[in-house]
């Protein structure tokens, strides 16, 4: 109970100190939002008016804490630059809510592709008793692993876009028209995103493998009797995929983060690339928040990583 | 935070392997490396000088990369990339392992509130997309070579932080230490003397790897437009730049981008060879 | 009684004129009516997400092109340069210049299905004016002191101060009476197509509006402006038709089309005046030594084949080429290819014989200035200037460089109107919008009687002064006027290119 209270008063901390520092950073950096949004034909009442508008002719403190509370009451503000229609602005649940699904679509593709390929190619490497082979897993996956995600998804635009039609680099469809062609679309960003990450999954579940495998119990086990294979699947594999779970809570954080690049290349219109557009038009509201959210996201994956560790593996709890 | 760091594997030793690994590392990085260092101050062409009739060039004995819109020869500008590259992600990691092994030695063996406040920023400092930080920096501080420099080793602090202080956490409690400081050692003589040189085979691996992270952090700012700015080539905002030329010069693309795979695989090659023990 | 109006008749000192633009108002529209099919859609790539849909409070010009489809000022232009009635059907202006009496068409209907009233008129223009709540929305319409009412289908606009181009600003949106605050869900205006949906980052969709006072146009069904996801990519969706018309095509893109049958390339002048904007405040560019050396050292045909293969007008000062009436031809004064002895000559002579360090600062988000950028560093190396570029974030270069002055070079364009004064206005030394902080008194003394000056051919003397003083007074190094590269899918024909920055879908039609 007492490791609950600590983690959450060190997430509530966490995100503290994150919402006040991009709000000390939008204080500093260049770029007036009002002359970014109005331009250099606007008339001085016209900018005077948006100011007002925006709320930001108060001091910076008492924004930071109106916004805060805001916040801590539910409403995530709008948008100084999207507006809904002529006369509101857009809510920014609204704006995320309208973009998350690409990056969460995008990123359980890009999870589920390094589920298929890394744990058989693990368990296969693991299970190799060629040299060759081995020679073989081990280049490959290093090369794989230096691959930069934005140059892969130039590589994987040029081969599969255009030299093999297999999709319309850029062609992408909203997941609320068609909900197929969407996902068809996502396949190829998604490869891109998990390429590198089935090579690192399937080089840490291979070693993870070899060292269960040097294990007493699995002498044992082949001791009483047991069959290769059952000691691979039932004791060893099990057992091996408890650090890769972990492994797995730090590539999901990885695949919030790549997905800003990776929206870029593809020009996939979600929370990455809402992200780069806002913080280039100081679009302050919508920042703040996706940063919460992103630092969430992260924060939270890490402990529900950290609690499934203990529900495995008592062991840890008692320390 | 309890998660276990991520440990490299199988120990069992097996030293011809490690010597390839070592081997392959140390030709590829050397020849990028000695390419790049040498692109810095020598070039086949000029890297800037621009020809109409020369656009477009395909790969060819003159231009072994072709050259991009301008008629630039890309293989030069891969040169001094590389050599941009290399130097920014070395200063990088050795300004982020020093302020790194600073703070970690001095909250791990420490701890204390010092501690408390230092693994708090480094939990929100990790709790956040890298790559946005260095966006969120480079905004604060603009362009500039300086600039991506201190950013990108701000960014990369909190990992060296969470290396050092565990490692001197785990040995604080050591018999010797505790000798040591039975026998009345300065505290800092502690630190730095006794405790230092026993986590640099730690502290060696991560560097690498972080010299990888740094090399691919550098060229993705660069393919952002945040880090090295044109006309000075680098190998990220050359990326960029041939990403709108794909069909045209699919080579363009190809040279810098192979080039970065070919940086972060030989450092990766070799560090694996140390890692595994076989020097 | 049908003739369209040239700018040079609008400075007359009594206009009446009846103003065209109905069934045979301008050529293309109406000649193959009969044998154009209507119905189809099209999809039309642009670059940014619009700023808003209020046709008063849109600034950028990525959103006005699109607000052309759906709105309609008293006036609009036509594909020439030149105004024609919309909303009225003709205008006359009083002899001291301060009287505008508007008539209203007949049968002009909202998107809504009201016809639009003389009510409707007023409200619009009060509320662009400030008249309705002290908050101009149009810089140039302030000068509005009245909008009168005279009869159901007459309104009279008095202004303030004479100004012989304040007709062009009349394009102003109308909309329906009280709209601006309430109507909100969705725009309402005049113009050939109304508001279906708008999804941010992602597209905007219109639909043909069946009342549209043009007879038979539009032609097309429905029109979705979508953003595409870069412009790297967009090549790409034309290839793969998931756009069909795509106005800003880089040069080597347009390239890769022409090669193909699928698209046709049209190549058409941009309103945008490119220049190397020189803070005439800072040293060493308050020497005007060297600012000539900066003109003479810049070869603007390899910029122009460089970065826009060539479909560039070069340009020596402050003028599009296309206001023909206007324009002078200055290009000659400092050359268009690099003059590197000249240069270095008056270089030296400024006491600058080694050369010296200059940053360019160049708004990040435009590859066409970064580009130029780079030609234009490398030409400046030539005769031993050191420069360098400093890629800003766009809203960084309006705060600190545009409105803050804080620069020494910049790269940079500037969209231009129909108004031929327009450029030539922030020229002058107390202009808010002069920010290469150029001072000359003689330049001041000449805009204000070209400003006060009624007859036209007169005008046209006076500007033409003033362009030449800004080229001898090397003022700022103008490049180019770019080119634009509009990339049309072959199953879709009649779109018109305008001199100004407007997507006009409403002739645009399905061949198949």
């Amino acid at each position: 109970m007492r490791y609950f209270a600590k983690k959450i008063l060190t997430l509530i901390m966490t995100l503290f100190l994150v919402s006040a520092a991009a709000f000390l950073a939008f204080q500093v950096i260049p770029g007036d939002v009002v002359t970014s949004i109005l331009g250099t034909e606007a008339t001085p009442e016209r900018e005077e008016q948006l100011r007002e508008q925006l709320g930001l002719s108060k001091p910076p403190v008492i924004r930071y804490f109106s916004w805060a509370a805001d916040v801590l009451r539910g409403d995530l503000g709008v948008s100084y630059r999207y507006s809904k229609n002529m006369t509101e602005m857009m809510p920014v649940a609204e704006l995320i809510g309208d973009k998350l699904p690409v990056t969460l679509y995008l990123a359980a593709l890009s999870l589920a592709f390094i589920l298929v390929f890394s744990i058989p190619l693990g368990v296969i490497w693991a299970k190799s008793r060629s040299r060759l082979l081995d020679a073989f897993f081990g280049v490959t996956t290093q090369a794989a692993m230096a691959l930069p995600s934005f140059f892969l998804g130039i590589l994987v635009t040029y081969v599969c876009g255009i030299v093999l039609h297999l999709f319309a680099p850029g062609g992408y469809v909203s997941y609320q028209k068609d909900f197929w062609g969407f996902l068809r679309y996502l396949l190829f960003p998604a490869l891109s995103v998990a390429i590198p990450k089935i090579a690192m999954t399937a080089r840490f579940l291979r070693n993870a493998l070899l060292t269960e495998l040097s294990a007493d119990y699995v002498r044992t086990a082949y001791g009483k009797g047991c069959t290769g294979r059952r000691v691979m699947y039932c004791h060893v594999l099990r057992n091996a995929l408890m650090p890769v779970l972990t492994f797995l809570g730090m590539i999901i954080a990885e695949i919030v983060a790549g997905s800003i690049v990776i929206e870029q290349v593809f020009g996939l219109p979600g929370i990455g690339r809402l992200l780069v557009s806002s913080v280039s038009t100081r679009d302050f509201p919508v920042v703040e928040i996706l940063i919460l959210y992103i630092t969430f996201v992260v924060i939270f994956v890490y402990f529900l990583v950290d609690i499934l560790y203990r529900v495995v593996d008592p062991r840890i709890s008692e320390k | 935070m309890d998660t276990p760091s991520v440990r490299p594997g199988p120990s069992a030793p097996r030293a011809r392997k490690a010597n390839l690994y070592l081997a392959a590392g140390l030709v590829m990085t050397g020849l990028a490396v000695s390419l790049g260092v040498l692109g810095l101050f020598w070039t086949p062409y000029s890297t800037t000088a621009m020809s109409v009739p020369d656009r477009f060039a395909p790969p060819s004995l003159a231009h072994p990369f072709g050259t991009d819109n301008f008629g630039r020869d890309i293989f030069s500008r891969v040169m001094q990339g590389m050599g941009t590259t290399v130097c920014i992600s070395v200063l990088v990691v050795l300004a982020s392992a020093a302020a790194g092994v600073l703070l970690g030695a001095f909250t791990g063996y420490f701890g204390g509130l010092l501690d408390e406040v230092v693994m708090r920023f480094t939990d929100a400092v990790n709790g956040f997309p890298s790559i946005l930080l260095a966006l969120v920096m480079i905004s604060l501080l603009g362009n500039g070579r300086q600039n991506l420099i201190l950013s990108l080793s701000i960014v990369f602090v909190p990992s060296y932080v969470r290396i050092v202080r565990s490692e001197y956490l785990r040995l604080r409690d050591a018999d010797y230490i505790c000798r040591a400081r039975l026998m009345g050692v300065n505290r800092l003589r502690v630190l730095f003397v006794h405790i230092l040189p026993n986590i640099l085979p730690v502290l060696s691996v991560s560097l690498l790897i972080g010299l990888n992270n740094a090399i691919l952090a550098e060229s993705g700012m660069s393919y952002l437009g945040i880090g090295i700015q044109p006309p000075e080539a680098s190998l990220g905002n050359m990326l960029s730049d041939a990403q709108g030329y794909l069909q045209a010069a699919p080579w363009y693309a190809l040279a810098p981008g192979l080039s970065i795979v070919w940086l972060v695989l030989g450092f990766s090659l070799f560090g694996e060879g140390i890692r595994r023990g076989g020097v | 009684m049908k003739k369209k109006l040239s700018s040079f008749l609008l400075t007359a000192l009594l206009i009446m004129a009846v103003l065209g633009g109905c069934a045979d108002g301008t050529g293309e529209s109406s000649g193959d009516n009969s044998s154009v099919e209507p119905g189809g859609s099209a999809v039309v790539g642009i670059q940014q997400d619009i700023d808003s849909l209020d046709p008063h409070l849109a600034t950028a010009a990525g959103t006005k092109e699109i607000l052309f489809n759906l709105f309609e000022g008293l006036v609009k232009s036509d594909e020439k340069g030149n105004l024609i009635g919309a909303v009225a059907s003709d205008y006359k202006i009083s002899e001291d210049g301060l009287v505008y009496t508007f008539t209203l068409r007949d049968n002009v209907k909202f998107h809504n299905g009201n016809a639009v009233t003389a009510e409707d008129v007023k409200y619009s223009l009060e509320r662009v004016s400030g008249l309705l709540d002290g908050t101009p929305l149009i810089a140039a319409l302030s000068t509005i002191t009245s909008v009168d009412i005279l009869d159901e289908k007459t309104v009279q606009v008095t202004v303030g101060s004479a100004n012989t181009e304040l007709i062009y600003s009349f394009v102003a949106a109308i909309i329906p009476a009280g709209s601006g605050e309430e109507e909100g869900a969705a725009p309402v205006g005049t113009g050939p197509f109304s508001f279906v949906s708008y999804a941010p980052q992602e597209s905007i969709v219109l639909k043909k509006n069946p009342d549209y006072w043009q007879e038979g146009l539009p032609y097309l069904d429905e029109v979705t402006f979508r953003i595409v996801g870069s412009a790297e990519t967009a090549l790409l969706e034309l290839q793969g038709g998931t756009i069909d018309i795509y106005p800003y095509l880089t040069d080597s893109q347009a390239q890769t089309l022409r090669g193909g049958s699928t698209h046709q390339v049209a190549v058409s002048p941009s309103n945008v005046v490119q220049a190397l904007f020189l803070n005439n405040a800072v040293a060493p560019l308050d020497d005007v030594k060297v600012r000539q050396a900066i003109l003479y050292a810049i070869d603007k045909e390899a910029v122009n084949t460089f970065v826009g293969g060539g479909t560039g007008s070069l340009i020596g000062s402050a003028m599009l080429p296309t206001l023909t009436d206007y324009y002078t031809d200055l290009n000659g004064v400092y050359g268009t290819t690099a003059n590197v002895e000249k240069a270095k000559e008056l270089l030296a002579e400024a006491g600058y014989e080694d050369g010296f360090d200059l940053v360019i600062d160049i708004p990040s988000n435009y590859e066409f200035h970064m580009q130029t950028g780079e030609v234009i560093a490398e030409q400046l190396k030539e005769v031993g200037i050191n420069a360098s570029i400093h890629a800003v974030e766009w809203s960084t270069w309006l705060e600190e460089i545009y409105n803050g002055r804080q620069y020494t070079a910049t790269i940079s364009g500037i969209t231009c109107d129909q108004t031929p004064g327009y450029l030539l206005n922030r020229f002058q030394t107390e202009s808010a919008k002069n920010f290469i902080n150029y001072s000359n008194p003689e330049y001041d003394a000449i805009y204000l009687q070209a400003q006060s000056a009624q007859d036209p051919a007169k005008k046209a003397e006076y500007y033409k002064q003033l362009q030449q003083l800004l080229t001898d007074d090397a003022a700022t190094a103008f490049l180019q006027v770019p080119g634009n590269l509009t990339a049309i899918s072959s199953r879709l024909a009649g779109y018109r290119f305008y001199p100004i920055y407007v997507q006009d879908m409403s002739t645009v039609y399905v061949t198949e």
